[in-house]
C-alpha cells in the first residue's frame, strides 16, 4: 500500500491509486466480517438437515421436513405467537411512552436536558444486567415490587415465576431499557423541526390538537417510522433480558425464536430445528430491515443535508 | 408552547416525576442494596433507613465471598477484566479497520462501495444466533473456541458497521474541498488522510470508538454461546454468579453495580454523541 501511495510518484501512480485505494481500505473491515457468512450458509444447510447433536451418526438431508413439522409442532406456534406478542407489546407501549416523553421534555431547558441525559442510563444498562436488576426487585421473599404489589392487594404477586405474569415482567424490563431509545430519537427529532409552521399556528390560534395531529405528527413520521422499525427489528429477536429473566420459562411461556432456538441446540441438541427457527426469524427480520434501511437512509439524507 | 395553565404546569410536572421515578428507581435502588447485609434487606417492609457496609465490594475484590458453608471463590474481578479487554481490543481492532473503510465509503465512490456498506449493516440486525450457532462447531475446528482471539473477531460484528457508519457520516461533513488542497500542494494521499482528514474526524471517531465500547460490554450472546467461565465477561459472569451464590443479594448488587458503572459513566461523558450513534448515524443530536 505504501508504494502506491508515497508522496512524489507520477500522475500514472496517481491515477492507478485512486482507483485501488477505495478496495484497499475497505477490504480488511469486508474480510473481517466474511468469515462471519460461512457460518450463516452452514445454518441454512443445517436447517435442511436431520441433526441432532446427540444422534451425529443419523445425520442426514431430511429436506424441508424440519419447515414441514412446523405446521403441526404447537411449539413452534408457541414461539410464533409469544415472539409476535412480545415485539407488538413493547414497541407499541416503547413508542407511545417515548413519544410522550419527549413532548414533555420538548422545550430546552436546563431541568428537561437533565432530564432527558438521566433518562439515557437505562439504555446504556446491559439488558441481561437490567432483567438480573428487575429480578433482584421482583423476588417474591424482599424484593421491593413485590413489597408494592402486596401493598395494592396483590398478595403472592410473583411476577416472572408465574406463566400469568412472566410476559407482563419481561416487557416491564425492555420498556425500562428501550424506551429512552424511542424517546431521545423523537426528542432529536421533534426539536430539529421547522418552528414556521408553529409559529403560523399560534398566531392564527389554530388548536393544540390539531397541531399536533396535523402538523407535529405528519412532520415527526419519518422519525417514528425509523425509530420504531429500528426497535421492531431488536424486539422480535430478544434473547438478553428474556434468557437472564426466565431463560424462557416457566415452561415455555418466553420461548421466543432467539431463546427456543438456544435452548433446541444445547439442551435438546436438536441443530436440525434450532437451524430452520432461526431461519424463519432471520426471513422476518430480512424483510423488516429492507424496509428500515429505505427509510434510516432518507433520514440520514435529511440529517446529511442540515449539516 | 408558551402560555401554560397553572393546572397544565403542575400536571405536566407530574408526569415527569413519575417519569424520573420509573427510569432512575431501579438503579437507585440496586446501588442501595449493594452497600447493605443481607439481613437489612431482607427486612419486612423494605426500608431505605441502614447502616453502610463496603462488606459485598470487599468480597467481590478479594474474591472470597463468606457463606454459611464456608468460604467460596468467586471469579468476578476476573470477569469484570475480561469485559475491560474484550471491549478495549474489539474497539481498537474496529477503529483500525473501520475507519480507513468509512473514509473510502465517504470519499470515493467505487464499484459495489454501496453494496458492500450495506452488507455490512445488514449484520447489525440478523439474529445473532445464526451465525453462533455453526460458529461453535467452526470454532472448535478451527480451535479458536474459547479464546479471547474468537470473541474479539465475532465482536466485530458489533462494533464495525457502528463504526462505519458514523464514522462515514463525519467525513462526509468535512469538505472534501481542503484535502483536495492539500493533495494539490504535492501530498501523498497517507498525508491527506492523516493530517487533514482524521483530526478533522478525530470527536466523532472518538464518540464512535465510546459507543462501540459500550456496545461491546453490554454484549450478552456471543460470549454465552462462546466463551467459557474463564473468558466471560461481566453480562455472562453476573449471570453464573447468581446461579452460584444463591442467596448473596448484597454481593449480587454490588456485582450489578460495578458491571453497569463503566457504561454509564461513559455514555454520561459521550450523552451528545449518543442519538447520532444510537441511530446509525441517521439523526444529528
Amino acid at each position: 500500500m505504501a508504494s502506491v501511495t508515497q508522496p512524489g510518484t507520477g500522475t500514472r501512480g496517481f491515477r492507478i491509486s485512486k482507483r485501488v485505494l477505495p478496495y484497499v481500505l475497505s477490504l480488511p473491515a469486508l474480510l473481517v466480517c466474511i468469515g462471519i457468512l460461512i457460518p450463516f450458509f452452514s445454518a441454512v444447510i443445517y436447517s435442511f438437515q436431520r441433526y441432532r447433536l446427540s444422534q451425529p451418526w443419523a445425520r442426514q438431508f431430511n429436506w424441508g421436513e424440519n419447515y414441514l413439522n412446523f405446521f403441526t409442532d404447537p411449539g413452534f406456534w408457541n414461539t410464533l405467537r409469544v415472539s409476535l406478542l412480545y415485539a407488538g407489546t413493547t414497541v407499541i407501549l416503547e413508542l407511545l411512552l417515548g413519544l410522550g416523553i419527549a413532548l414533555l421534555l420538548q422545550r430546552r431547558s436546563t431541568v428537561n436536558n437533565f432530564i432527558s441525559i438521566m433518562l439515557l442510563l437505562p439504555l446504556m444498562t446491559a439488558p441481561a444486567l437490567a432483567a438480573l436488576m428487575w429480578k433482584l426487585m421482583t423476588n417474591p421473599g424482599f424484593g421491593i415490587l413485590s413489597y408494592f404489589a402486596s401493598l395494592i392487594g396483590l398478595e403472592n404477586f410473583r411476577w416472572a415465576s408465574s406463566p400469568d405474569t412472566a410476559l407482563l415482567t419481561v416487557v416491564l424490563v425492555d420498556i425500562w431499557v428501550y424506551t429512552p431509545f424511542i424517546m431521545i430519537l423523537l426528542l432529536a427529532g421533534l426539536r430539529s423541526l421547522p418552528t414556521q409552521p408553529f409559529e403560523a399556528a399560534a398566531l392564527d390560534g389554530v388548536p393544540r390538537t390539531f397541531v399536533f395531529f396535523r402538523i407535529t405528527l405528519p412532520m415527526l413520521t419519518p422519525y417514528i417510522l425509523t425509530a420504531t422499525l429500528f426497535r421492531l427489528l431488536d424486539s422480535i429477536q430478544q434473547f438478553d433480558i428474556i434468557y437472564a429473566m426466565t431463560q424462557g420459562g416457566p415452561g415455555d411461556t418466553l420461548t421466543v425464536f432467539q431463546v427456543e432456538a438456544y435452548l433446541n441446540f444445547f439442551q435438546s441438541t436438536n441443530v436440525g430445528r434450532s437451524a430452520a427457527l432461526l431461519i424463519i426469524l432471520w426471513a422476518i427480520t430480512y424483510t423488516l430491515s429492507n424496509v428500515f434501511i429505505k427509510n434510516w437512509l432518507r433520514l440520514r439524507e435529511r440529517a446529511r443535508g442540515e449539516a | 408552547m408558551e402560555a401554560m395553565s397553572p393546572l397544565e404546569r403542575v400536571l405536566r410536572g407530574i408526569a415527569l416525576t413519575l417519569v424520573v421515578v420509573f427510569f432512575m428507581f431501579p438503579i437507585v435502588w440496586i446501588l442501595l442494596m449493594s452497600f447493605q447485609t443481607n439481613e437489612t434487606i431482607l427486612r419486612i417492609p423494605p426500608s431505605v433507613v441502614f447502616t453502610p457496609t463496603l462488606d459485598n465490594y470487599a468480597a467481590l475484590i478479594t474474591g472470597k465471598l463468606q457463606t454459611a458453608a464456608g468460604t467460596l471463590d468467586i471469579a468476578f474481578m476476573r470477569n469484570l477484566g475480561n469485559s475491560v479487554f474484550l471491549s478495549v481490543v474489539s474497539v481498537a481492532v474496529a477503529l483500525l479497520l473501520g475507519v480507513p473503510a468509512a473514509y473510502a465509503f465517504a470519499r470515493h465512490k467505487f464499484k459495489g462501495s454501496e453494496d458492500i456498506a450495506f452488507t455490512l449493516l445488514s449484520f447489525r440486525f440478523a439474529p445473532p444466533l445464526l451465525v453462533l450457532l455453526p460458529l461453535t462447531q467452526y470454532f472448535q475446528w478451527l480451535g479458536l473456541s474459547n479464546t479471547y482471539f474468537g470473541l474479539i473477531w465475532v465482536y466485530q460484528l458489533i462494533c464495525l458497521p457502528l463504526i462505519l457508519w458514523i464514522v462515514r457520516g463525519y467525513f462526509e461533513d468535512i469538505s472534501a474541498d481542503v484535502e483536495y488542497a492539500y493533495r494539490i500542494a504535492g501530498h501523498s494521499w497517507f498525508a491527506t488522510f492523516r493530517k487533514i482528514a482524521l483530526p478533522l474526524a478525530g470527536p466523532g471517531i472518538a464518540a464512535a470508538g465510546l459507543l462501540a465500547f459500550i456496545f461491546a460490554w453490554n454484549n450478552f450472546v456471543f460470549a454465552l454461546v462462546l466463551a467459557s467461565a474463564d473468558k466471560q465477561p461481566v453480562t455472562v459472569g453476573a449471570l453464573a454468579f447468581v446461579t452460584a451464590s444463591g442467596i448473596q443479594y448484597g454481593q449480587i448488587a454490588a456485582a450489578i453495580v460495578l458491571s453497569i458503572t463503566p457504561t454509564l459513566a461513559l455514555a454520561l461523558y459521550a450523552q451528545r454523541y449518543l442519538v447520532e450513534g444510537l441511530s446509525l448515524g441517521a439523526v444529528k443530536g
